[in-house]
């Protein structure tokens, strides 16, 4: 079970295939020195970094589900900060007002965010490119002039305090190490899940309807049932993930999920590339990494330098970093 | 009912200026596919530009002349240098270097023109006119507006450039088989999106006051009248921007939760195009199989 | 007399794959060449290598000129009007405004040749104010012929006239080319899957096959060649 779940995640960050090795044990090899290197990291950096990469890997299970709707079905969404925030509040609340255990508040936030995706992807259906670009967008914009209004559940412009997670006792963990691996754990999962659904018959549904639309309706498909899922699916995770940052950094307010940060997430899954999985945690880094860095390099005016960034990426890999690494690699064989 | 048709009549002004920049969208749409995000941006730092040439002492009309062939070049420019090398490739590819161009110059316009809001003259009086149903100043700016749509109308329709760029939009390759240089006709589009949108910024500054985030709303409510225009259309687009507009000050002046002002008015907007989901005057795109 | 376009060793490609494996083709000035062939012979290929439209190698020499560093704006500024396959109209612009966007590369203007083309087809100065779109098949591929005209050019390049249009119409097209050919002096470079008619206009002709020239020769002597009879000709 190990090996078959390890041969998963690997499948999924294309480990074996872009090092050209097709070689079936290489593949898990590969994934567990991952892994194992990804379980050493928190240990070998500081606290404050390690709650860093905690953010890099959050942002990428947000990531793996704008990949699933842009990358593999074709809808670009510019609202996902808005499923984010949903997953968010919803941690949020049920730990403060509800004194829910922060580890049991996930799957509810999960089911939650799947609804309002479902709910939300039936009537865009309706759209294509540049008029669902707008109903995301007012998703996005709507959403932290929502939270202020509702300010009764969400504690308003202050937003919510959370009380700091204690690890479990037994284990020699401090605080940050422990959501480290939390996170990491959840991160394995959705890994798993989301290579599973694009390598089985959902993911090639979903391209099928991507590429050929009337081709693939033609096919039988049910085109809009399988959109609507990946609407669904893809906001599930970004909920999760919501969750998570939830759990993670303590406090919720509406100024973290503004307009600027369903952008990051798009900028994030184009910068990593969108039909892949591995993109996912580069996208994340992107997003964690490069504006801070911006800042380190000007501080009159660091968004330019961002803005400077995206741009140079795209001029250089279109497709991503993971999508135009795999372009090349297999172009090489 | 004398309160619904003043804000009527005032949200055409806004309308006039939501056309103005839908219709830089459409046209940039039309030829490139692509929706331009950083209009706004761009438009605001012409609005920083005309304000330092009538800061240095220059009469208004001039110095919106100036900018406004300063933000032609400008537009041509960006066009070549930053959004040439992604026509071609994946359409997020695209999306993206317009975020990142928003990015930059609002960016750019904080550190250079700063933070602080600031006046910027109008070069019409603020007087009621018509029973106080409307003021000189929205009279002023509709005029401009309608100045600037007949200007284009004009170029499009009986200048051989005009008939050159409309045909490079609908179809480049056979555009290229007639000599027409569809690379400078982008061009061309890009820098008239540029100086129409720099005429929108000089016409709200007066309203809503220069600062590098004045534009953000502006290019919300544009985009969304050039959807329920039908994003191909430029007479729809016109149309769409001043629906947004009497829409948006309706909206604010009769709901009680103002915050929800932007929420409300979008959502209407959408529910229209869940209605018409090409938009009141786009054409379905009819896909051969 | 010298070839007004000549190709030598012309190979073409898209994206890796060579489509076109080294080609040698002239057109006499003044003449009608016509390029046989059946589907995905590379005949259309070979029109877009000569336009700049798709990567190619070789040699492409134009009245002198060589053409393969070019854009294809500017070829089209040198002189060969090339009509697509399907036309290629605007069909979102008026009849008019077709026409004189191909005058765009000349100095003149249209002024003068416009009422030339409706001299050549009446039929386009009773629809000038129309949408072309709103064309029948024979009246767009008109109106494409007169739109190349438009640029006085000395080479017509013409990609498969004929398709999907009634065998009458396409008697008058090709009546209105050869007219047209001798009061213009514009050579022709044809393709066509109609063999016999193209046989019966061209005065050269070249058979291609899978990206390869297979015959060559006057059209007569080709429309007497026992093979291409069979194949071609289907007697």
């Amino acid at each position: 079970m190990m090996k078959g779940f390890t041969v998963a995640v690997a499948d999924g960050l294309g480990i074996g295939r872009y090092a050209g090795l097709r070689i079936g044990a290489w593949r898990w090899i590969g994934a567990l020195a991952l892994i194992a290197l990804a379980a050493a990291l928190p240990f070998a950096v500081s606290k404050y970094h390690a709650f860093e990469l905690t953010m890099v890997m959050i942002y990428a299970i947000a990531l793996l589900g704008l990949n699933i709707l842009t990358g593999y079905n074709g809808q670009i969404s510019l609202g996902h900060g808005g499923f984010f925030a949903a997953g968010a509040y919803t941690a949020a609340i049920l730990m403060h007002r509800y004194g829910v255990p922060y580890w049991a508040t996930v799957p509810p936030a999960a089911l939650i965010c799947f609804a309002l995706g479902v709910l939300f992807g039936l009537p865009a259906l309706r759209f294509e490119g540049p008029y669902l670009a707008l109903v995301t967008l007012a998703m996005a914009v709507a959403t932290p002039q929502l939270l202020k209004y509702f300010d009764s559940w969400t504690g308003g412009q202050q937003g919510i305090n959370l009380v700091k997670v204690q690890p479990p006792p037994g284990l020699s963990l401090d605080h940050d190490r422990w959501l480290y691996f939390l996170v990491f754990a959840v991160l394995l999962i959705a890994i798993r899940v989301a290579a599973n659904i694009v390598h089985g018959r959902t993911g090639r549904a979903l391209v099928a309807i991507r590429d050929h639309p009337i081709a693939a309706a033609a096919m039988g498909i049910p085109t809009a049932r399988y959109k609507t899922m990946a609407f669904g699916i893809s906001t599930l995770f970004t909920g999760v993930a919501g969750a998570l940052s939830a759990i993670v950094i303590g406090y919720v307010a509406p100024e973290s999920f503004s307009l600027f940060l369903s952008l990051s997430f798009l900028v994030g899954s184009a910068v990593g590339g969108i039909a892949t999985i591995g993109g996912a945690i580069v996208g994340g880094a992107f997003i964690e990494f490069v504006p801070n860095l911006a800042n380190d390099i000007s501080d009159a005016a660091p968004w330019a330098v961002y803005g400077l960034a995206m741009l140079l990426l795209m001029y250089v890999m279109p497709r991503g970093v993971v999508g135009s690494l795999a372009r090349w690699l297999d172009r090489q064989t | 009912m004398h309160q619904l048709s003043q804000q009527i009549f005032s949200g055409l002004a806004a309308g006039a200026i939501y056309a103005s920049l839908a219709l830089a969208l459409v046209m940039i749409y039309r030829s490139t596919e692509l929706v331009n995000f950083a209009q706004g941006e761009m438009a605001m730092f012409s609005t920083y530009v005309a304000a330092t040439l009538v800061d240095a002492g220059l009469p208004f009309w001039v110095a919106f002349l100036v900018t406004l062939l300063v933000s032609f070049l400008a537009g041509m420019a960006i066009e070549r240098v930053v959004i040439r090398p992604v026509e071609n490739a994946p359409a997020l590819a695209a999306v993206v270097v317009c975020i990142g161009l928003l990015l930059i110059f609002n960016s750019l316009a904080g550190w250079i023109f700063t933070y602080t809001v600031r006046d910027f003259p109008s070069p019409f009086p603020d007087r009621p006119v018509l029973g106080a149903l409307m003021t000189t100043r929205d009279l002023g700016v509709i005029g401009v507006t309608l100045v600037m749509l007949l200007m284009l109308f004009a170029f499009f329709r009986f200048t051989a450039t005009g008939l050159a760029m409309r045909a490079a939009a609908q179809n480049p390759d056979s555009a290229r088989l007639c000599g027409i240089p569809v690379g400078r006709m982008l061009a061309i589009g890009w820098g008239l999106a540029a100086a129409i949108g720099a005429t929108a910024g000089i016409m709200v500054a007066p309203v809503l006051f220069l600062d590098p985030n004045m534009m953000g709303g502006v290019l919300l409510y544009a985009f969304a009248g050039a959807l329920l225009g039908g994003i191909t259309s430029p007479v729809g687009a016109v149309v769409g921007g001043l629906i947004v507009g009497v829409t948006e000050n309706v909206v604010g002046t009769y709901l009680i939760a103002s915050q929800l002002k932007l929420t409300v008015a979008l959502a209407l907007i959408i529910l229209v195009l869940v209605l018409r989901p090409n938009g009141l005057f786009g054409t379905a795109i009819v896909r051969r199989v | 007399m010298a070839p007004i376009l000549q190709l030598r060793a012309v190979k073409a490609y898209y994206g890796q794959s060579e489509v076109l494996h080294g080609i040698d083709i002239a057109v006499e000035e003044g003449g009608m060449t016509v390029l046989l062939g059946a589907n995905g012979a590379g005949k259309t290929t070979t029109l877009r290598a000569i336009c700049g439209m798709v990567r190619s190698e070789g040699e492409i020499l134009f009245a002198g000129q060589r053409l393969e560093r070019c854009a294809t704006e500017q070829i089209a500024g040198l002189g060969v009007a090339h009509v697509p396959e399907g036309r290629g109209t605007f069909t979102g612009l008026t009849v008019e405004e077709n026409l004189r966007l191909g005058a765009y590369t000349r100095a003149a203007g249209p002024r003068t040749s416009l009422p030339r083309m409706y001299g050549y087809f009446p039929i386009l100065a009773a629809r000038r104010r129309q949408q072309a779109g709103t064309l029948s098949g024979g009246e767009q591929q008109m109106l494409a012929i007169a739109r190349a005209l438009m640029m006085a050019p000395r080479l017509l390049v013409l990609d498969e006239p004929s398709f999907g249009l009634a065998p009458r119409i396409v008697e008058d097209i090709f009546a209105i080319v050869e007219r047209i050919r001798k009061e213009e002096n514009v050579s022709v470079l044809l393709v066509e899957q109609n063999a016999s008619l193209a046989l019966e206009l061209a005065d050269h002709a070249y058979l291609l096959e899978t990206g390869y020239v297979v015959a060559s020769g006057t059209a007569k002597a080709l429309a007497n060649e026992p093979q291409i009879r069979r194949s071609y000709l289907g007697y």
